[in-house]
């Protein structure tokens, strides 16, 4: 957790660098500019806005009965035969695959893409205990031979040209160079099938998790997430807790969603529905099938009702693909496993607002990703919840997410205080106005932050006040 | 107090101390399309398909196997993973004519042949419980004559479609069909085209993990 917690607060410089690097700005402008116009082609033939309202109703439908449909979920899962585990926090989760490995003598781990866990940093956690993972995502397989973390929760990859993947491959394994993206991937997929024949255990993460029928649901376009949990003889699936819904026709919308809003596609090219281990007359499929549940502050999440918003996420990413201020600096400028305006209203909970506080306010809160949430999580509004938090300034209601307070300042609070006073007695207004009009030429043409990109302003030689009496006497 | 129970409880209070809450009304009338006639659906399906190189041909129950044996030979493939346990199966290997061209009968445990499996198989043939026209997606449950590996390993997957089998969206099939009060099999997939990425600098690539071609048979 330090780690994580140092990395976020490193967010400013490294924005800066970001800022500095032409080849990451082109990088991110070119993708983020295709995928905002094939989104809205994807949706062409749709009513967005019901669509978006029955997205976010069956979210919330979710989770207002999170508790019971957990529980449901659980007992449906055990009926089909599949295991279920409960974690607290990312290392706990990480501890239970570890054990299950062990428990199987297994070595050797494959990977589809699961974000809760990157977030539980597990890759470095079974390698510490002799278990190697390896990615099976051709985007995750790349930055994992790059040695970094993922830019992007859907293409972890974003971040990399083609000539620059070429030359990792060609250092990591001995691939060709080549700019033929054809070549490059099947020479992964040549590398990556070897893996897949011997590999003990495959670990995914989960799209939606059905409490009704005990089904999970995994979207995905390459077939590696369809590889990962059928040929290793055991498959475990770890998932955040807010990723359960209701019935199995709660998908659909959501799927719909998702897909569209991601990379504008009407549908990936598997959705896979998993319901148990293999039965004694199939001839493929795992023998064991366990799901880890991961709390890791999401409970918390959930005791505040406006916060809890956060945890309607389906994690598209449409809000990092419209996000001015992610388009320029790039996933990792973020330093946290989730980047962009989600990222920037959930990291705070995870790693706490004395860590991550700064994240709120890389924000212009011009709302873009708030219009394009599928499932209409109001982002900015979540930003100013925990902008206040940070600062302990809503006199109404104390604040609760953890290291709230922690941007609070004595000279500041001062200053607000005063500026209170300033407003609120007419005769210290004027008195104010007028002495500021007067000694306008004081006024220092440096001033922190407000003048490193824009010239001071200077009073007006006359306050609006004094202006309109003027007018008035001319009148009279 | 175990973890599960803790997790729970905590979840349980924190609702409790909001006073509960209730969430707007589910609409469904959105996903709903108006009556799409046998052929606007089979329309709709392969303009959905082409795009992420899906491909299509029309042929009828009584020759496709024919049609097979062509593409089998105009694509060069070596051999084809097809189990005779099937209807389909039975009538192909009773029509097959193609001696250069043997037909894989593995009914065992892929573990047990999977460096075959992996290596040594060019093509694989299944049925399919049906497609969905707005998305062009086949719907497969596999089972122990067709597993899962038949649609995901192989290069290439053909798959026969029967033309009365169209659903408009997800939603109609699974509500027409029951399936969640009939209860979810091990396995059910939806398959929309050949396994893709677009992960090096956006540019597709097909036959990433999956296979590279995905032939649809649609039998009137």
């Amino acid at each position: 957790m330090n780690t994580a917690a140092d990395a976020v607060k490193q967010f400013t410089p490294r924005a800066r660098t970001a800022l500095d690097t032409p080849a990451i700005r082109n990088n991110f402008r070119k993708a983020m500019d295709g995928l905002m116009d094939k989104r809205l082609d994807a949706f062409a033939d749709w009513d967005l806005e019901a669509l978006r309202e029955l997205g976010a109703a069956v979210r919330l439908r979710a989770l207002s009965r999170l508790p019971e449909l957990l529980e449901l979920l659980e007992r449906n899962l055990q009926a089909n035969g599949i295991q279920v585990h409960w974690a607290q926090t990312g290392e706990q989760a990480c501890e239970i695959v570890r054990d299950i490995c062990n428990a199987r003598n297994a070595r050797t781990v494959i990977k589809g893409k699961s974000m809760v866990s990157e977030e539980m940093e597990l890759n470095a956690f079974l390698a510490r205990s002799g278990i190697e993972a390896l990615e099976s995502d051709l985007g995750e397989y790349i930055i994992q031979l790059a040695g970094e973390a993922p830019s992007h929760i859907i293409m972890p990859a974003i971040h990399k040209n083609t000539a620059e993947i070429s030359e990792l491959m060609h250092q990591a394994t001995g691939t060709e160079r080549s700019s033929d993206v054809d070549y490059l991937t099947a020479s992964a997929r040549a590398q990556l099938r070897e893996k897949f024949m011997q590999a003990d255990v495959g670990i995914s993460g989960v799209n939606f998790a059905v409490a009704e029928t005990g089904t999970l649901c995994l979207v995905e376009n390459e077939g590696n997430g369809r590889l990962t949990t059928t040929v290793p003889s055991c498959h475990i699936a770890v998932t955040g807790i807010e990723k359960v819904v209701e019935h199995l026709a709660d998908v659909t919308p959501l799927l719909a969603l998702l897909t569209r809003s991601a990379t504008g596609q009407h549908i990936t090219t598997y959705v896979n529905m998993i319901s148990g281990p293999r039965k004694v007359d199939e001839k493929d499929g795992p023998e064991a099938v366990h799901l880890v549940l991961v709390d890791a502050g999401r409970s918390a999440i959930y005791q505040d009702r406006e916060l809890l918003d956060t945890l309607r996420c389906i994690r598209c990413g449409a809000c990092m693909n419209h996000c001015p201020v992610y388009t320029r600096i790039g996933g990792h400028a973020y330093g946290t496993t989730y980047p962009g305006p989600i990222g920037k209203i959930l990291m705070p909970h995870l790693l706490g607002l004395d860590n991550a506080g700064s994240l709120a306010t890389a924000s212009t809160l011009c709302g873009a990703c708030a219009e394009v949430c599928p499932v209409k999580i109001p982002i900015p509004q979540l930003l100013q919840r925990l902008r206040s938090e940070a600062m302990d300034g809503d006199p109404q209601r104390s604040a609760t997410v953890a290291g709230h307070g922690s941007k609070r300042r004595w000279l500041e609070m001062l200053l607000w205080h005063g500026w209170t006073v300033f407003n609120s007695r007419p005769w210290i207004y004027r008195l104010g106005t007028g002495l500021m009009t007067r000694c306008r030429h004081l006024m220092p043409s440096r001033l922190g932050a407000w003048t490193r990109y824009r010239s001071a302003p200077r009073p007006a030689a006359h306050s609006l006040q004094q202006q309109l009496r003027q007018r008035q006497h001319k009148e009279q | 107090m175990n973890t599960r129970d803790a997790i729970l409880q905590r979840l349980y209070q924190g609702r409790e101390q909001q006073g509960g809450f209730e969430p707007p009304v589910s609409d469904f009338g959105v996903l709903q399309r108006p009556h799409w006639s046998k052929a606007e659906k089979l329309e709709r399906f392969a303009r959905a398909m082409g795009p992420v190189h899906g491909e299509i041909h029309n042929t009828s129950r009584n020759t496709w196997h024919q049609l097979l044996q062509q593409l089998m030979q105009e694509k060069g493939l070596r051999n084809l993973w097809v189990n005779s346990d099937t209807r389909h199966g039975r009538l192909l290997a009773d029509h097959w004519q193609l001696e250069q061209i043997p037909l894989l009968q593995r009914t065992q445990p892929i573990n047990e042949w999977k460096d075959e499996l992996f290596n040594r198989v060019d093509a694989a043939l299944t049925g399919s419980r049906g497609a969905i026209a707005e998305t062009g997606s086949l719907i497969l449950w596999p089972t122990p004559a067709e597993p899962r590996a038949m649609s995901l390993v192989p290069p290439v997957h053909f798959v026969l479609l029967d033309s009365n089998r169209l659903y408009s969206t997800l939603h109609e099939a699974m509500q027409q069909e029951g399936w969640a009060d009939k209860g979810m099999p091990t396995n059910a997939l939806l398959i929309s085209g050949p396994s893709k990425t677009a992960d090096i600098e956006q540019t597709l690539a097909y036959g990433v993990h999956g296979p590279r071609e995905l032939v649809v048979l649609i039998l009137e």
